[in-house]
């Protein structure tokens, strides 16, 4: 056999698992989503019978449906806040850590722990924390009677619940992107810091004229990270909140705090209308790849610049 | 010089207050699984009467039929196991593949995985279940409620971002180190398992490592594919089952969450230098 037979052999049986593997998984389902978000598909309507061609129906009626409209608009305030404050927590974060306090190896570790325990775990263990602990703290100390009575529950309002939900997303991711942090300001020189300390500037000074500009190529990289995985959140919000508790749209209940994933899951599942949930995935995978093909040109402009 | 002494100590005192306040959460559910259902919801923030009932707790969780924990345990360590080799394997072999054949095909192959990356799961996950019950139909092979149907589509999800970084790095390889093994009789794939799979151990560590935390916590995936009352369940799906009931019992919810959080801490505790280093590298590229 000659050699440049066997290399072409070799590349596609080298190949052959991956793509089998990725296309019954990912690009026969890819298409065969698109395909289904323009017709009348339900568990009744299926591939080999019944089904129709709709057009854009799926989509106008999600878009008039004001659940859809509601859960789009705090998905965005969700997204906007989580990024705000994983990002700032984080950076605090880092700041402290890679000061020269004691024990800093153990902190990091421990802020780190919950991004590995499963966002549906932690929405569980927060769930407790905001219906039982907190009530309870309310009925022992006196000044935090509040606490306790509960119409003041933190998931019992839809703004509040909201808020629960930063407060878990935070908590969730500011231990990663810490870490992306940490690697970003230890890989600032040290003759920098060193060089500006015998020209007298304090800490203050240091951190805004060296530490933040020599931390900025990281900051592209979070932000994007924690905006999609923002954008995404699932388990969270159907372990914390379920979606709940309602309130009124546009003239009708709709649930308070169900994110777009949810959403589309619920859509599909307990409404059973598969082909509109569909149709929303479709719109979910358009807002994330805009995002996807913002983050490239910022990249490509930041390579350009250095 | 005072007031650099008086900001390190505001510094010690406020990470440590934050380190307290990150953990909290996981001491609650600790001493609380220490507790009886009463204890429970009157008193939750203080600490147990008695450490006894921690045994009792996890003893009731580990032999209750409505979590089956130890069969959720041998099920999730079975499922992340297999789709952590056979991602491992098979997305290094095609990135080695990918890399050392420049023709325009291998491009192209390459740019699907890495534009597939943006493809988020909503958007598969209907079309997916239907799609596979139709190779059943056709193939005979059952894909949904089975290992290897759940197995399948972690390989499926995971390879693209494993590839990636294969590829990255596969990249940085010297061909010299190949052609001096062709020169000394080793085949393609023998150059491929011999040499090069071995020099990739760094990668392989962070491969594992992203792949595994996402396919150990995973909920959507495992809840749509193995779905709900099936005999292969994972932990998350345990936990979720049994703490999405009606009927509140948290002081068997929280133990169940802490032995469902155990064997993730014990080997973070084992292996915490490559998954922090890991989990830094997989956000870089």
């Amino acid at each position: 056999m000659n050699i440049k037979k066997e290399n072409s052999l070799v590349f596609w049986l080298f190949l052959a698992p991956v793509l089998l593997a990725f296309t019954v998984v990912i690009i026969v389902p890819f298409f065969l989503g698109v395909f289904y978000s323009f017709t009348n598909w339900s568990s009744s309507a299926k591939a080999d019978g019944g089904l129709q061609f709709i057009g854009l129906r799926n989509y106008t009626e999600s878009f008039k449906d004001p659940a859809f409209a509601h859960s789009f608009g705090v998905t965005v305030i969700y997204t906007i806040f989580n990024m705000m404050f994983i990002n700032v927590v984080a950076f605090a974060l880092a700041l402290l850590v890679t000061s020269k306090i004691k024990l800093r190896k153990i902190y990091r570790v421990g802020f780190f722990v919950p991004n590995l325990i499963g966002g549906l775990i932690l929405g569980y263990i927060w769930q407790f924390l905001f219906n039982n602990a907190l009530p309870s703290l309310g009925k022992a100390v006196p000044a935090l009677a509040a606490l306790a009575s509960p119409e003041n529950l933190l998931l019992a309002r839809p703004t509040s619940a909201i808020v629960a939900l930063i407060i878990v997303g935070t908590w969730q991711y500011a231990g990663y992107i810490m870490m992306i942090y940490i690697a970003a300001i230890e890989n600032v020189p040290v003759e920098l810091h060193e060089a500006a300390m015998i020209d007298g500037a304090s800490p203050m000074e240091r951190l805004r004229a060296i530490t933040l500009p020599m931390a900025a190529q990281a900051f592209t990289v979070t932000m994007f990270l924690t905006l999609v995985q923002s954008f995404k959140q699932f388990d969270v919000n159907v372990s914390l909140t379920s979606g709940g508790p309602s309130t009124m749209f546009q003239g009708v209940p709709v649930l308070g705090t169900e994110l777009l994933a949810l959403n589309i899951y619920n859509t599909a599942f307990l409404s059973n209308f598969l082909a509109m949930g569909q149709a929303r995935a479709v719109v979910f995978f358009l807002v994330l790849a805009v995002i996807a093909l913002v983050q490239v040109a910022v990249n490509k402009k930041k390579e350009l610049e250095l | 010089m005072n007031r650099i002494k008086v900001g390190k100590i505001v510094a010690e005192v406020a990470t440590l207050a934050l380190f307290l306040a990150f953990l909290f959460p996981f001491f609650l559910v600790l001493i609380n699984s220490s507790k009886t259902a009463f204890e429970v919801t009157q008193y939750p923030l203080v600490m147990p009467k008695s450490w006894g009932t921690l045994f009792k707790n996890v003893a009731t969780i580990w032999t209750s039929s409505n979590i089956r924990y130890p069969a959720s345990l041998v099920s999730s360590s079975i499922i992340t196991s297999v789709s952590l080799l056979a991602i491992s394997l098979l997305s290094s072999q095609a990135a080695w593949a990918l890399v050392r054949t420049k023709t325009k095909t291998s491009n192209a192959i390459f740019f699907l995985f890495v534009a597939a990356m943006v493809i988020p799961f909503q958007i598969v996950m209907f079309p997916l279940l239907s799609w596979l019950r139709t190779i059943t139909g056709i193939t005979g092979i059952r894909l949904l409620r089975t290992y290897a149907g759940m197995i399948l589509c972690y390989v499926g999800f995971g390879v693209s971002l494993s590839i990636f970084m294969y590829h990255g790095f596969i990249k940085s390889i010297p061909v010299e180190l190949e052609e001096a093994a062709t020169i000394d009789g080793c085949t393609r794939a023998e150059i491929f398992y011999k040499i090069i799979f071995p020099i990739l151990s760094p990668i392989h560590a962070t491969v594992l490592v992203l792949n595994g935390i996402w396919i150990w916590n995973d909920f959507l995936l495992p809840l749509l594919v193995l779905g709900k009352g099936n005999a292969i369940q994972t932990i998350p799906l345990a936990v979720s089952n049994f703490a999405g009931a009606f009927v509140k019992q948290w002081d068997l919810i929280l133990t169940a969450i802490l032995l469902a959080m155990i064997p993730v801490v014990i080997c973070f505790l084992l292996a915490q230098k490559y998954i922090v280093k890991g989990m830094v590298a997989g956000s870089i590229k």
